[in-house]
């Protein structure tokens, strides 16, 4: 294969490939918790990361953690306290985070206006050895709290107030979660920039909730989806000579189309199906069965 | 198991202000190992709001909660508490398994970090088998019935294997068939030596289980002592009589499959 002979996209693929394994394994709790447009805000926060990292000339990626990270507690803090007034708190502060973002950016000498469209919308096939290992440690970590811990944050996920009275470390929990979201963001906006970062946390989720029936098969199949098409998108994107980050989430949308309409038109068939098998049942033969 | 007369669930002079509005005005309260106590009262009489104070999910203005003898604030021992909260569903955003919810409730005893082990497993089951779901273990479950899920609901506070039960409202909605079912569990749990504290706006079939009933009224403790007869608590003028189990609720939610 031609395409595997250049370094770029060898690096292009294994970016791709390890944060697909750790988005959706973060994503699929900010899903249960219904916070499926957190992933946005983390990212709007984190170009203001990216942008104290161009300068002082240091990586990006690692300012762009530490902020975000920031950022997610912030958040998390406020979802907690449950008020009103914090919906707008939050969309102060994430126009904030990309206005100051784009603003310094543009100020910096060491950055060239396609430095913001990169960070914003991704730049896979400039991936260096360096951002690798960033992607591979950071997606490494979140992978691993992720699975280690999943009973736990299942839990907390799933009903909040009854893992308190079960005595789970749940405040704990929640900030813990958070942070790692906003990980994911950063290991992940090389991939598919801070724009769209959110839609490879969710739209995978939201495409294996159709066919799971249980926690662990959705989390599973939700990675699947991740893989496939930020892999495939990878590959169509050096064919089709497009954008890897927008080819990845348009493809991952059109996954997400067609198990619609399979898992619709599979409920469709099973209910005429069950209704059928009803109206042919003998009623006296139910009669006696129930007896 | 904790020792007869042992308090387990105490209030002493509680009070509770939500949004501004008091919701408990002092109220004291002692529930003793092995007792069955209802605690009955209108719609926003502050029933539920007593139980989620005891166990601390609502904080107290005045007055101290206490769980085993403790101070609900210190208390550590979670595993020695079942609790069925008040919810429409079992289910939530993404897909799990009836057995995957229910396991959750095992964590409370399993410990943090801890491997499941073999034990945990037979405890999920025998909650499951409890509450009359062990076929439905491996279904989604959203695909369940409301009475099933509420059902469901009970098995994930009995995998911890609870000295305290506390249900707020489990047989809401629920037809009177399924309510006779909920009382074959209750009597099981009670058999086992379990304490229950139910916040209940009707009892129906389980009023010959309950010992003692304290009724709630306008956020004050109004009686305590034996259950009151039908006839005076339908004759309260406060009463919002509102019949849960009338024809239009689905069938057979609380009977076995």
């Amino acid at each position: 294969m031609t395409l595997l002979s250049y370094h770029f996209m060898q690096r292009a693929f294994v970016a791709a490939l390890l944060v697909s394994l750790a988005a959706p394994a973060v994503g699929i709790y900010l899903v249960q918790r219904r916070m499926a447009l957190i992933g946005d805000g983390i990212g709007h926060v984190a170009l203001t990361g990216v942008a104290v990292g161009i300068l002082f000339k240091t990586q990006p990626v690692y300012t762009a953690v530490v902020v975000s990270a920031a950022a997610a507690l912030v958040i998390e803090l406020v979802r907690s306290r449950g008020r009103t007034s914090g919906d707008v708190a939050l969309a102060l502060m994430f126009y904030g985070g990309i206005a100051l973002g784009a603003l310094l950016i543009d100020k910096s000498q060491d950055a060239s206006p396609a430095t913001l469209v990169s960070y914003l919308f991704g730049s896979l096939l400039t991936t260096s050895n360096g951002d690798l290992v960033a992607i591979a440690v950071l997606g490494g970590i979140v992978l691993t709290i992720a699975v280690v811990l999943r009973p736990w944050f299942f839990a907390a996920s799933h009903d909040e107030e009854y893992a308190v009275v079960s005595g789970l470390p749940v405040r704990a929990l929640n900030m813990l979660l958070a942070v790692m979201a906003a990980v994911t963001v950063t290991a992940a906006m090389r991939v598919v920039g801070l724009l769209l970062v959110s839609a490879l946390m969710v739209v995978p989720v939201a495409t294996a909730q159709q066919l799971g029936r249980s926690f662990a098969s959705t989390l599973v199949a939700a990675i699947v989806v991740a893989e496939t098409a930020s892999l495939a998108g990878t590959a169509g994107s050096y064919y089709l000579d497009t954008k890897p980050g927008p080819t990845i989430v348009v493809l991952a949308l059109a996954l997400f189309a067609a198990v619609t309409v399979y898992a619709t038109a599979i409920r469709r068939w099973r209910g005429t199906r069950s209704a059928a098998a009803q109206a042919a049942a003998d009623p006296a033969k139910n009669l006696i069965y129930e007896s | 198991m904790s020792e007869r007369s042992m308090p387990v669930l105490e209030l002493d002079r509680a009070e509770v202000v939500l949004g501004g509005t008091p919701v408990l005005r002092g109220v004291s309260v002692t529930i003793r190992a092995g007792e069955v106590v209802a605690i009955l009262g209108a719609n926003g009489s502050g029933k539920s709001t007593l139980v989620r104070a005891a166990l601390g999910l609502i904080p107290l203005t005045r007055g101290e909660a206490r769980l085993f003898g403790r101070p609900v604030r210190s208390f550590t021992e979670w595993a020695r508490v079942g609790y069925v909260p008040q919810r429409l569903t079992a289910a939530s955003g993404v897909p799990a398994t009836v057995a995957e919810v229910v396991s959750a409730g095992r964590l409370a005893r399993r410990g943090f970090l801890r491997p499941r082990t073999a034990a945990d497993r037979a405890a999920v089951t025998s909650a499951l088998e409890t509450v009359g779901l062990a076929a439905r273990a491996a279904d989604p479950v959203s695909t369940l019935s409301g009475g099933q899920q509420q059902r469901v609901l009970i098995a994930r506070a009995l995998a911890g294997e609870p000295e305290l039960l506390v249900l707020d409202e489990p047989t809401a909605g629920v037809d009177a068939a399924s309510q006779d079912a909920f009382a074959t569990t209750l009597r099981e749990l009670i058999g086992r030596g379990v304490t229950i504290a139910l916040v209940a706006h009707e009892l129906g079939a389980v009023e010959p289980l309950v010992g003692r009933a304290v009724v709630v009224g306008a956020g004050r403790i109004v009686h305590d002592g034996a259950v009151p007869r039908p006839a005076g608590h339908h004759a309260d003028p406060d009463h919002e009589h509102l019949h849960p189990h009338a024809p239009a609720a689905p069938p057979g939610v609380w009977t076995a499959q």
